[in-house]
């Protein structure tokens, strides 16, 4: 099961960042989850919102280049080593992780987004491995 | 010094009748070894004999830079491949080169031209010279080349690229006189500033040229090097180096007028201008064999003196460059255009059409950044993906332009859409 991600690219301007996030809140798209990838000269904003879709059609409506991507969000008993353990299976499959980030951490669970170079086969093996993956709106209802 | 003074230093009568003897021979010349020539003289009705004295040049029709690309590689030649030793090229309008091929006898005017740059510029046969202009098709390099080694000059063919070795040699050989781009000495200045060898050095005069540059550039570089800077003028289409070169007064840059007739040129009526008048500026290749050229428009705006220069000499000489009738600029010595950028961006299907082109001037190097935005179907989440788009950009404009630059991916709908010509350079060195 995928989620989408919002993503947008921002120059490194001062306020850029700002101006992006004042568009979704203008428009009542809630941030679940955000990482800020950053290069000299561009950063990649990537976004779990409550409404993607919306998130993107305003983001374009306002000039922004924005993407929506497949990204597996992964629930995770919140203990010492569980991570590490998930990532040996991934190694093993051949899969290669582009990036991953935190999403939020509960009493017993954490979430991670990943995206990995083959999605089809990321979402078979998760699924093999029992692992639980959520949509956006599983988390936006939580 | 004055290394022709029978040339350099004649009447204007005797000037006025030698370049009207030598205009009747070339347009006899090219009417019938050049059909391109032959064409447009017939079309207007112009023979041979109705050119009688270099004041009827004005009869005769303009040569551009695009009569040089549509005649692509040597449709110009005056002369079969086997009277030509030599060729150069430069950057055209769009993807292809400017070539020029040049005779034995070309090469011999062209070594006697810049040997009389040197000249004004105090170089001798005792001087040893570091020629770091680049060598290759770029005529700055051999241009140079040909005329130190005529004067008898020791000549050290540095080339470009390695400032460290420039640097250490000119220290060990005890170099005196230099010949390179400007901006490329300014360069090496803090590079020898650097390395504490400023007191070292033995320079005494550097002859610079290839780009336009300012009389504030050549105080900074006599005052940092303690030397004489002089600006020698050229272009590959009617020679290369050598055309024209300022003495040490600094009034103007001397025309080698017995070989290049120099008009300046109403921009909007095409007539020539009083002396005094900016305008822009063409020559006629009076001697040359391997591709003679009339009346060829050179896009840079200048003024023209007649009057006898306090060294004595009394060619013709044209002012420090005002700026360019089109939108060609000089980077690190190489013409590039526009419309280069353009066409090398439609191979890159990842961006749109639009693109900015930024040119500065950093630690006294030339910079080009190219801004452009990317078409909407590809864009990523990865930030690999964008950094390796930004390489392929990059590595397509150097292959079209011969220089490098700095690739920056911009949001969309950013970069500045204007109606009807675009403004697609920024251009912050304000070097005219």
């Amino acid at each position: 099961m995928f989620a989408k991600q919002l993503t947008v690219f921002i120059e490194n301007r001062t306020g850029r960042l700002s101006e992006v996030l004042g568009v979704l809140k203008e428009n009542n798209v809630n941030i679940l989850s955000l990482s800020l990838a950053d290069t000299t000269e561009f950063g990649l904003l990537r976004l779990i919102v409550d409404n993607a879709a919306l998130g993107k059609e305003k983001l374009t409506e306002n000039g922004y280049s924005s993407l929506l991507s497949d990204v597996s969000i992964i629930a995770i008993s919140h203990e010492v080593g569980n991570l590490q353990s998930l990532l040996k299976i991934i190694d093993r499959a051949g899969i290669n992780i582009e990036y991953m980030y935190g999403l939020s951490i509960q009493a017993t669970e954490a979430y991670i987004v990943l995206k990995a170079s083959d999605s089809e086969k990321i979402d078979a093996l998760l699924e093999e491995n029992g692992v639980k993956t959520l949509t956006c709106e599983d988390l936006a209802k939580m | 010094m004055i290394w022709n003074e029978t040339k350099e230093c004649m009447s204007r009568e005797q000037m006025h009748d030698l370049q009207s003897k030598r205009l009747v021979k070339l347009v006899d010349y090219v009417y019938h070894n050049v059909e391109f020539y032959r064409r447009k003289m017939q079309a207007i009705d112009l023979m041979p004999g109705d050119i009688k004295s270099i004041d009827d040049i004005t009869k005769l029709p303009f040569t551009t830079k695009d009569d040089l690309r549509d005649n692509y590689p040597f449709g110009l030649f005056a002369v079969p491949n086997s009277e030509i030793v030599r060729i150069h090229a430069s950057s055209g309008t769009t993807g292809k080169a400017t070539v020029v091929g040049y005779t034995r006898k070309d090469l011999d005017i062209w070594a006697e031209c810049v040997a009389r740059c040197l000249t004004m510029a105090g170089v001798a046969k005792d001087d040893i010279i570091q020629i770091a202009y680049g060598y290759g098709l770029f005529t700055g390099g051999l241009g140079a080349h040909g005329g130190a080694e005529k004067i008898g000059a020791t000549v050290v063919p540095m080339s470009t690229g390695n400032s460290k070795k420039l640097t250490t040699m000119m220290v060990d050989f005890g170099a005196t006189a230099i010949a390179c781009t400007p901006s490329y000495l300014l360069h090496i200045s803090e590079v020898l500033a650097a390395e504490g060898l400023t007191d070292q050095i033995k320079l005494k005069a550097a002859i610079c040229g290839a780009e336009p540059w300012t009389e504030k550039m050549r105080h900074e570089i006599e005052q940092r090097l303690r030397i004489k800077a002089y600006d020698i003028y050229g272009l590959s289409e009617v020679m290369g180096p050598g055309v024209a070169c300022d003495c040490a007064f600094h009034k103007g840059l001397h025309v080698c007028e017995d070989h290049f007739y120099p008009e300046v040129l109403n921009t909007k009526t095409l007539l020539p201008v009083a002396d005094g008048e900016t305008g822009e500026l063409a020559f006629t290749t009076l001697t040359k064999e391997g591709i003679p050229l009339i009346r060829y428009r050179t896009k840079d705006l200048t003024s023209i003196d007649h009057s006898t220069c306090d060294c004595g000499r009394t060619s013709a000489r044209i002012s420090r460059f005002k700026g360019r009738v089109d939108d060609m600029l000089i980077i690190r010595g190489v013409n590039v255009f526009p419309s280069q950028i353009e066409a090398a961006l439609i191979e890159v299907e990842e961006v749109t059409p639009h693109y900015m082109m930024i040119v500065d001037r950093v630690n006294n190097l030339d910079t080009l950044e190219v801004q452009v935005e990317v078409d909407p179907k590809y864009y990523t989440d990865e930030v690999r993906a964008i950094e390796a788009l930004t390489k392929k950009i990059a590595h397509v404009i150097q292959q079209a332009l011969g220089i490098s630059a700095k690739v920056k991916i911009v949001e969309p709908q950013t970069l500045i859409r204007s109606e009807g010509k675009a403004v697609h350079v920024i251009d912050n060195r304000k070097l005219y």
